[in-house]
């Protein structure tokens, strides 16, 4: 189980949100909404481990996250609003650089092809060969920040399918969205309602 | 192990196919050593005493160039999020880049030495500690240059407030590298001075990735 107990984050000395709690149980979806700024992507950081709350703890089965920040980051993808592909390398490189074992699947599953240099690739692909690093390197955790973006609609549904697979088997995962999403069963986490008074 | 292997063969893999990005700045060293003859004069004498300084200034100035990229690109396509993420500590992450920049720049500029050392004149006695103090000495670059490349991550002119930051405290590895070709030339010892350069190295590989993975984490936040 993952959970975030009465979280404030600050940021530039601004209190985006505070007093947020939130808990995902394996199979289960939590959609981030709210508009650009209001702290979605803050909260995913959070989630991973890349910032720290200001207030508040995250943590895993009841342990702290900021205890064993490397045992989190095996436990967890995290894709984030930069899609981190390097444009010398060619799409299985640059899958294969992050260690996973089902490159070839990830390939496969996001209907990449894996002798390209990622230089060629539209933002579209690129988000792709970005979102194929879940399937590449299975981790427990899935933290997407709006992944739909630049995506084309077949890809936005085989994304979907491929989040409800990840939920079937006991796979967890939080998603920052902007637009109408289908994830059945997740709970909405609406973050400015969060916002201090 | 294998994480730091798999960090390391990918850092070597991106240098590889930036390739031309290495030899740019082994063609800084040569040129810019080359100009000295041409502002002091080609008197041999002249030359062969200064030689090992200038070619100790140069691999200064040329890794300089390099250091700015070490963190740079990932940080602006969001890898070092995945770096930082990974299962290797951050500070593990920091030294393989170290060793990365020091395998794909320092090694060439270590090469090409004594192309320049000949050029300007330095008797053969003293070309082998030359590079002998090179070797031992240039890794400390390398990982105080990660330092500098971690905390000038995100700032706008990275790369000169990096030589400002970083310059002054590879005087040390300056004034031991060149005192020992120095040293060699005049019949002296010069086996305590690189004693000290590989010293310095080896603090330095034990004390900077942490301090680099304590900026890096700043510069994330």
């Amino acid at each position: 189980m993952f959970s975030g107990q009465d979280l404030r984050c600050v940021r530039g000395g601004r209190v985006v949100f505070e007093a947020l709690s939130f808990t995902l149980v394996p199979g289960a979806a939590l959609l981030l909404t709210g508009p650009n700024g209001s702290g979605k992507s803050s909260l995913l950081r959070l989630m991973a481990g890349l910032a720290r709350p200001d207030h508040g703890a995250i943590a895993w089965d009841g342990a702290p996250i900021r205890d064993d920040p490397e045992a989190h980051a095996t436990r967890l993808s995290y894709v984030g609003h930069l899609d981190a592909v390097k444009p010398s390398l060619t799409v299985r490189e640059n899958l294969a650089q992050w260690g996973g074992t089902a490159v070839d699947a990830a390939i496969e599953r996001f209907g990449l092809s894996a002798a390209l240099p990622a230089r060629l690739l539209s933002a579209g692909q690129k988000r792709r060969c970005a979102l194929a690093r879940l399937i590449a390197r299975p981790a427990a955790l899935w933290l997407l920040d709006e992944p739909t973006v630049s995506l084309d609609r077949d890809s936005v549904a085989n994304l979907m399918t491929v989040i409800a697979h990840h939920r079937a088997e006991g796979g967890m995962c939080a998603v920052s969205t902007n637009v109408e999403l289908v994830l059945p069963g997740a709970e909405t986490l609406d973050i400015p309602r969060f916002a201090p008074a | 192990m294998t994480d730091f292997r798999r960090i390391l063969s990918r850092e070597l893999k991106l240098a590889f196919r930036e390739r031309a990005e290495s030899l740019l700045v082994v063609l800084f060293f040569v040129l810019g050593a080359v100009l000295f003859p041409f502002g002091v004069g080609p008197e041999p004498n002249m030359l062969a005493r200064i030689a090992a300084g200038i070619v100790w200034v140069m691999a200064l100035f040329a890794a300089m160039l390099s250091l700015d990229r070490m963190f740079q690109s990932d940080f602006e396509d969001g890898s070092l999020e995945l770096l930082a993420l990974s299962p290797l500590p951050l500070a593990a992450v920091a030294g393989a880049k170290a060793l990365a920049h020091w395998l794909t720049t320092a090694l060439p500029l270590i090469v090409a030495a004594p192309i320049i050392a000949v050029m300007l004149r330095l008797p053969t006695d003293g070309l082998a500690t030359l590079m002998l103090a090179m070797l031992l000495g240039t890794p400390a670059i390398s990982l105080v240059g990660a330092v500098g490349a971690a905390l000038t991550l995100g700032a706008r002119r990275g790369g000169v407030l990096l030589s400002l930051l970083i310059l002054p405290l590879m005087v040390p590895v300056l004034i031991l590298g060149a005192a020992a070709v120095d040293a060699a030339l005049s019949g002296l010892a010069a086996r305590p001075h690189l004693m000290i350069l590989a010293a310095l190295s080896m603090a330095a590989a034990v004390l900077c990735p942490y301090a680099a993975a304590a900026a890096l984490r700043q510069a994330l936040e």
